[in-house]
């Protein structure tokens, strides 16, 4: 353990992941007391974006690397090994317009296009032509709710826990697309060369 | 004024052109020593003369008489053609080494090279696992002589999974899922396609296991008699070359000409492979002259990354992760 690099990512799976590595027996306390640094030598703890997550496995600069399934999904080409699905930060990949009558099936029945705004536009594009649709995907950065309610697009894609900011919004869901919970993921190279640590981590994720 | 050149692709100059040469220049020593001589073939083929190989260029273009010519994406398969068209009555093993640029297709904003460099052997007409045995060596020897300390070399057979999944009745026509989770890495989605193909639990078990089993040579024990030619290798490597060696029987290289033995080159200092090879037993067949064959490649630009990556760690090592992050943050991926 002691020799491992991992990534852990800020947000919505912070404080489940350190619960994780708290299980294993690293000192998170530094960690949980420190929102402005970044990286913790002595737990072997580098922290970030949990999209930055996988660039930094697959490049080896953390060894192992806990993100959401959400961003491997975006991301799939990353050449990383995905080891476990941790089973926690369980959230949905939804397509959603604003409520009332479907502005999306109406745009897509009379201009043969929908506009869907998203901060995954692999996902999104994938989606729609896996279903046969005609889309422009716009991409946005953040508050994607903005988007439909101001008439950039007609529905949007975006990852939801409990639905609330999108009820607060005045949107609905109208298709779930996938599921998303947390990964371990592997750098390539650290899953040969520290094959019996990974498989210690792995083996006390998996008995915790 | 700014001129790019195309992104993944980059200009040399004399500071690393010599870094570059010293590395080159001891591989060819060694390669030439243990009889490989040099060869040097056109960075640009006909598409329809490499077109049995079964590889997809990623780059094509129409000369002025309307050919399609295509740029070689590795050696391997020219020195195919070129063993298969003009080696006819000569006395086998035939040993070949380059030193040559190869062409892949990148992602954008990834810092991956359309360009690198290989260098790298080809052993044809030398059966496995005496061939497989002495291009092991050869690579071995290799990274020797250029001062990689802390290389391993991960070994594997391509054919291992596809005579599990035989052993075991799984109908090819419904493998598709399984190959596909598995050439992703996801083992989340491995144990899920292997729960779809309604297989008792110790079959299931272990193709599960088995993908993930790498270490020395104990790892081999997972899977019985189906690693025998991995063990029958081993038993002919120096000692030397045994102890670099990682059993990895979930080894997939991207290439879809390899037939057995598979192997990449790791160094702690990079987090990609610096290289790798294997057998290709059908591959000179398809060029109409079946011989029975093995080599590798390294990448250059990847070897000096890393050799620059030993010589920092060595001079920081208290200093863990910055040191590990800087040693191996740069890629030039492939």
């Amino acid at each position: 353990m002691s020799d491992l690099t991992i990534a852990v990512p800020r947000g919505a799976l912070f404080a489940g992941t350190l619960d994780l590595l708290d299980g294993l027996g690293l000192d998170t306390a530094e960690v949980r007391a420190n929102d402005r640094k970044l990286i913790f030598p002595g737990a072997g703890i580098v922290t970030m974006r949990p999209s930055d997550v996988p660039t930094y496995v697959e490049a080896g600069a953390a060894d192992l690397g806990i993100t959401g399934k959400d961003v491997l999904m975006e991301q799939f080409e990353r050449e990383v090994y995905e080891l476990l699905d941790l089973r926690f930060g369980g959230c949905r990949m939804v397509l959603a317009t604003v409520a009332g009558p479907d502005r999306a099936s109406e745009a897509l029945r009379r201009l043969g296009v929908m506009r869907v705004a998203t901060k995954y536009p692999r996902i999104a594009a994938d989606w729609l032509e896996s279903t046969g649709r005609q889309g422009e995907i716009v991409e946005v950065n953040g508050s994607v709710e903005l988007a439909p309610l101001t008439g950039l697009v007609e529905a949007i894609v975006d990852l939801t826990a409990t639905g609330t900011t999108l009820r607060e919004n005045g949107l609905v869901i109208r298709e779930e697309i996938a599921t998303s919970t947390a990964r371990l993921i592997a750098n390539p190279v650290a899953h040969k060369l520290k094959a019996a640590e990974i498989d210690g981590v792995l083996e006390a994720l998996r008995a915790g | 004024m700014i001129h790019p050149t195309p992104s993944g692709t980059r200009d040399v100059l004399p500071d690393e052109m010599r870094e570059l040469r010293a590395i080159t220049e001891r591989l060819r020593s060694v390669f030439e020593a243990a009889g490989y001589g040099e060869v040097y073939t056109p960075a640009l083929e006909y598409e329809s003369e490499l077109r049995p190989a079964g590889v997809s260029p990623a780059y094509r273009l129409f000369d002025a008489h309307g050919d399609v010519l295509v740029l070689r994406s590795d050696m391997t398969v020219p020195i195919a053609r070129v063993a298969a068209t003009r080696y006819g009555g000569v006395a086998l093993p035939l040993r070949f080494a380059y030193f040559a640029h190869a062409y892949r297709g990148v992602r954008a904003h990834r810092g991956q090279a359309r360009e690198f460099l290989q260098a790298g052997i080809e052993l044809i007409g030398s059966p496995a696992p005496e061939g497989t045995a002495e291009a092991l060596g050869t690579l071995c020897g290799a990274l020797d002589a250029v001062g990689l300390e802390g290389y391993r070399v991960g070994l594997g057979d391509a054919g291992l999974y596809p005579a599990l999944l035989d052993g075991l009745g799984v109908a090819p026509g419904a493998r598709g899922p399984l190959l596909r989770e598995l050439v992703a890495r996801d083992f989340v989605g491995v144990e899920r396609e292997i729960g779809r193909l309604g297989l008792d639990a110790a079959a299931a078990a272990l193709l599960l296991r088995v993908p993930q089993t790498r270490g020395g040579p104990e790892a081999l024990e997972v899977a019985g008699e189906a690693v025998d030619g991995m063990r029958a290798v081993h038993a002919l490597l120096d000692p030397g070359v045994a102890e670099r060696v990682i059993f990895d029987l979930g080894l997939l290289r991207d290439l879809d000409y390899y037939t057995g033995a598979v192997f990449d080159v790791y160094d702690p200092a990079l987090g990609v492979p610096i290289g790798g090879g294997g057998r290709y037993d059908d591959l000179l067949g398809r060029f109409g002259r079946p011989l029975p064959a093995v080599g590798f490649a390294l990448n250059v630009e990847r070897l000096h990354i890393a050799l620059m990556g030993e010589e920092r760690g060595a001079g920081a090592e208290e200093e863990r992760i910055p040191g590990a992050a800087e040693g191996r943050g740069a890629g030039t991926g492939e």
